[in-house]
């Protein structure tokens, strides 16, 4: 019977004991969180994409509530998320169209001539690193998809043709993509700008043509065909200024003798 | 001497996870990244050191006296609980990110069996006060060596040309089983 008394009172006494450390404790570390940031989170996408240079949308929405950055900080939230979370903070935003990463490359296993076997590590920034991949091409895709591992939103996959597609519809415009491709020929332009020249080869029509069938041989054809003035080339390589050339889907693609430049939502149809 | 030999005997002849199978759990669950493993080893070896201590004392000067050795895992569980409450809270307070990578893990400190293995084995070795401490905080020390060796491992896996059946969790036991047989290396040392 003594000894049942004792294991009871050492017992509530050590969990008496423990309680109030906690207890104790728990007023002095408590963490003041603002209940808006709760909130705010809920409404950004939820991804920890990065897209906003923050370690994560919690980190985000602390930010925003605290008014050190914008509703503009989020690339990827929609227009409607953004209104909400514009009510709740009492900032407004203007609705903005969202970019859409763009592949410049048409440089897949059917168009691009093969100048080595490449059995390394599967990413393209290890096969940059080993004298730039197994591709002819030295501007063009690698083919190892280091933008689809990348993506959080799964809006960008390897096709057959050893090319990234991209989907627009899932795509958000976080721009993950277009920071990892060690050949840079992933951008982010605006949903709208549909005609672009996918390819980034700047070498000389002959040593161009070797490296790939649907190449860019700075032949000046869509420059002098194009009267909006939009497009330029410069070494070799054409390009289009989308402010110049608008949203003209109607193109001069069918003059290109190469088919380097391309409606990229018709292509996709 | 002796105190040195306790350190080496728990950090690396038995260590826990590797020789001792105790904590395998976290020791899975946290090892991706190197640095998220460190800090789950050292929050485990504070936890660890602090549980040995006060396990120690409420045995030898509650349960001892009373005669109630029979409750020593119910108070020792009591103890953890508590302990790990407190690193929470803790970490919280100092490194959100940190938090919010430990995730469920933190609070699971609290059901890490190699805790409970260090309490209840320091009872039975008969340590003194300040033996218990050393041999608390050996015990972490060995759990953080065998999670960031099994990390910096991991981390390496990620690049390697694995088989597609092997990914993820499969070659991560047949990683924890070779290092846990090259561990077994040590045995008979001290």
């Amino acid at each position: 019977m003594e000894s049942l008394i004792y294991a009871v009172l050492s017992m509530g006494g050590i969990g008496l004991f423990f309680a109030v450390l906690i207890t104790l404790a728990n007023a002095k570390l408590k963490v003041e969180e603002d209940p808006k940031i709760e909130l705010v989170n809920d409404l950004l996408p939820g991804a920890n994409c990065g897209a906003c240079g923050l370690p994560g949308c919690g980190a985000c929405a602390e930010l925003m509530v605290k008014g050190e950055v914008g509703l503009s900080a989020c690339p990827v939230a929609d227009d409607d998320s953004k209104d909400q979370i514009g009510k709740l903070l009492g900032l407004s935003h203007e609705a903005g169209e969202k970019d859409v990463a763009v592949v410049l490359c048409q440089g897949g296993l059917k168009n691009v001539s093969i100048k080595a076997d490449y059995d390394g590590v599967k990413t393209c920034l290890g096969s940059t690193l080993v004298s730039g991949g197994e591709r002819q091409c030295a501007y063009g895709c690698l083919g190892n998809g280091d933008c689809c591992v990348v993506c959080s939103f799964d809006a960008i996959h390897m096709g057959e043709d050893g090319l990234p597609i991209v989907d627009r519809e899932k795509c958000t415009g976080c721009g993950k993509c277009a920071e990892v491709c060690p050949r840079d020929i992933i951008e982010m332009h605006k949903e709208s700008h549909q005609v672009f020249v996918l390819c980034k080869n700047q070498d000389k029509g002959k040593a161009a043509k070797e490296a790939c069938k649907v190449v860019c041989i700075g032949c000046q054809i869509c420059v002098k065909k194009d009267e909006s003035g939009g497009f330029t080339v410069k070494n070799f390589l054409a390009s289009v200024d989308h402010s110049k050339y608008g949203s003209n889907p109607e193109l001069p693609t069918d003059k290109c003798p190469t088919n380097a430049i391309v409606n990229v939502v018709r292509a996709s149809e | 001497m002796t105190l040195f030999t306790i350190f080496i005997g728990a950090a690396i002849i038995n260590n826990y996870v590797l020789v001792q199978f105790l904590g395998i759990c976290p020791f899975v669950g946290v090892s991706k990244k190197i640095e998220s493993s460190l800090s789950m080893g050292m929050a485990t070896t504070f936890v660890m050191t602090l549980a040995a201590t006060v396990t120690w004392l409420i045995y030898h000067f509650i349960l001892t006296p009373l005669n109630l050795q029979f409750l020593q895992i119910v108070s020792f569980i009591l103890v953890i609980a508590s302990l790990v409450q407190l690193v929470e809270m803790f970490i919280k307070k100092v490194s959100k990110p940190l938090y919010d990578t430990l995730g469920i893990f933190l609070p699971l400190i609290t059901t890490n069996c190699a805790i409970m293995g260090v309490a209840l084995f320091l009872v039975m070795k008969e340590y003194t006060f300040i033996e218990s401490i050393v041999f608390g905080f050996s015990a972490g020390v060995g759990f953080t060596l065998a999670i960031v060796l099994m990390a910096g491992i991991r981390e390496e896996l990620e690049l390697a040309d694995v088989p597609e059946h092997f990914r993820g969790a499969p070659i991560t036991m047949i990683v924890a089983g070779c290092l846990a047989l090259a561990f077994m290396g040590f045995a008979g040392m001290i």
